[in-house]
């Protein structure tokens, strides 16, 4: 603000305020809400003064870190099937295994170190209920978690059909947690509701493959694997522009492993880099999403799908 | 017989007797103490540990009833409460089914099944469900089930001193509130209007509201959805991806997996 000089208009203008405030006890101008109040208005443009009017998810770090996990493991166990049916070297298969029951392992106690009350996690199996994809989850993670192990733990016929069940529980753990998020009344996860469960799918099984191309296995499938799985992150992340965070995860799991395998595919460094790219894409991404929710119950001013309301829009 | 709550804010004088009401029979923890600057409500919303609120709306005058000078703002008071929707979000999505619905057509968090998942936190509509972080499980009104079997109505009704928050019949209800939005209509206010969204997926709520104006300015969402609508897509985009995972590692296994 420049200074300035009083002249006759600024001194009267004073004087006027003055005798409103002897007058009436109170001077209103623009701009100026009146003594009292001298607050945000709660409005139909605003809501109630601004405040948010869904709760954030109450999720600690264990949650993200157990949908890469999962999902990870998930990855494996569908990747160890398909290895095996096709007859791929039983060191790969062995591996593959043991990565989806390792994860799978480490999956429950994440999940139940989450929980308010975690002694009651056994709760989770009370009841099934296809309307709850938590409830799914909780199921998908004990069958999965079951087989997973017993493919490692077994030999012969009962090794096979374990993995066979670890597979298809391994698509379910790849897949539902987008569906967890999805099926939500928070904004940024609802409005994705379709886009999630394909986009934690292809990180899931981009971050298995990378985990066994780090573990030393240099197979074309895999390679071809992760490459399938960057792909498909770059069109996905391409699709979404949620946060500055998703947006850097989306970096890490889609181009960068992308071009590096599609350009310098032969050179063992570079799919090494991709690998190491598309796992740190992958744990960030889960991350990312977790914190965009929290993040979109605050930012919008109008936070509900289907929210097109007009002034005195009631619905009776 | 299927239970409800009319609460008509044109009714509420902002004392909060109601607040006080549930917070005492419920025996919720006190909130902590916070001066938040937003007219006389520092309770600023619903939440593990306020299962009534009543807010504080301030606007620009309107000329009409509530007595309001021309040049002052207006105020009004609107008492909050969990809206027990017929299609409860939280309620389909407790995994461990602890959120029932009681013989009175109420949506119930069991204390003994719940163990703090959180989903229903993320899952209702109108941000009500809140997990209490010193004890692990989730919280929310609970519609005095207690007091309900006992023949008994809700704590805040029975303390609210000018008919605000009326409790009974459903049914009949919705009947008193239809007269009352014709008296007040008839009295020239006719920005009254009932908050009760029937014709979203929510499918209508045990609780409803007579409000003046735009439901939003009471953060009364005007178009709630139940996130389960959302299932449907959810699930097929999942059955469709993890057909692809499936497909893509057998093909990447069968077109030269040894080398």
């Amino acid at each position: 603000m420049r200074p300035r000089r009083p002249d006759a208009a600024s001194e009267r203008r004073l004087e006027e305020l003055r005798r409103e405030a002897e007058s009436r006890g109170e001077v209103g101008a623009p701009g100026v809400r009146p003594s009292g109040s001298p607050l945000p208005e709660a409005s139909a443009g605003s809501g109630y003064y601004g405040l948010p009017l869904l709760k954030p998810p109450v999720w600690t770090w264990e949650v993200p870190l157990y949908f890469f996990t999962g999902g990870a493991a998930g990855g494996a166990a569908c990747i160890a099937f398909a290895a095996r049916v096709t007859g791929a070297p039983e060191r790969l298969v062995r591996d593959a295994q043991w990565v989806a029951a390792i994860g799978g392992a480490v999956s429950g106690p994440l999940l139940i170190a989450d929980l308010g009350r975690p002694e009651r996690f056994l709760n989770m199996l009370r009841v099934f209920k296809w309307q709850s994809p938590m409830s799914v989850g909780a199921w998908l993670l004990l069958s999965f978690g079951v087989a997973a192990s017993a493919a490692v733990a077994t030999r012969g016929a009962p090794r096979d059909l374990a993995s066979g069940v670890a597979a298809l529980a391994g698509l379910g753990m790849a897949t539902y947690s987008g569906v967890l998020l999805g099926a939500t009344a928070l904004p940024v996860w609802s409005k994705h509701a379709s886009i999630l469960p394909p986009h934690f799918a292809a990180s899931a099984l981009g971050s298995a493959a990378s985990i066994l191309e780090l573990l030393g296995h240099r197979g074309r499938a895999l390679h071809k694997l992760a490459l399938v799985a960057a792909a498909s992150e770059t069109v996905l992340h391409s699709l979404l522009q949620v946060s500055a965070t998703t947006r850097l995860a989306g970096a890490f799991s889609g181009p960068i492993p992308l071009l590096l395998r599609a350009l310098y595919g032969r050179s063992r460094r570079a799919r090494t880099a991709a690998a190491a790219s598309a796992l740190l894409g992958s744990l960030l991404t889960r991350f990312a999403w977790v914190e965009a929710g929290r993040g979109s119950v605050a930012s919008p001013p109008r936070p509900l799908r289907g929210d097109a309301a007009r002034s005195g829009d009631a619905v009776r | 017989m299927t239970t409800g709550f009319f609460t008509d804010s044109t009714l509420c004088i902002g004392c909060k007797a109601c607040e006080v009401a549930c917070k005492e029979w419920n025996d919720i923890p006190a909130d902590p103490f916070v001066f938040s600057g937003l007219s006389y409500d520092n309770t600023l919303g619903l939440g593990h540990s306020t299962w009534r609120h009543v807010k504080f709306i301030e606007q620009e005058a309107t000329i009409g009833a509530g007595g309001n000078a021309a040049g002052r703002i207006t105020w009004q008071f609107s008492s909050d409460v969990c809206k027990h929707c017929e299609n409860a979000g939280c309620l389909e999505a407790c995994p461990t089914g602890s959120i029932v619905r009681t013989e009175f057509g109420g949506v119930y968090v069991q204390p003994d099944i719940c163990n703090g998942c959180g989903y229903c936190v993320v899952t209702c509509p109108f941000g009500v469900v809140d997990r209490r972080p010193d004890d692990g499980r989730a919280f929310k009104c609970t519609f005095c089930y207690d007091r309900q079997i006992a023949g008994e109505q809700p704590a805040c009704a029975k303390a609210c001193p000018t008919g605000s928050i009326l409790f009974g019949d459903l049914d009949e209800l919705e009947k008193i509130a239809d007269r009352r939005i014709a008296t007040l209509h008839g009295a020239g206010m006719t920005d009254a209007t009932i908050y009760n969204p029937k014709e979203t997926s929510v499918g209508g709520t045990h609780a409803f509201f007579l409000v003046r104006g735009d439901p939003w300015a009471y953060n009364l969402p005007p178009k709630p959805e139940v996130p389960t609508t959302l299932l449907r897509p959810a699930w097929t985009a999942a059955a469709l991806a993890a057909g692809a995972m499936a497909v893509v590692s057998l093909l990447a296994f069968a077109g030269g997996g040894r080398r």
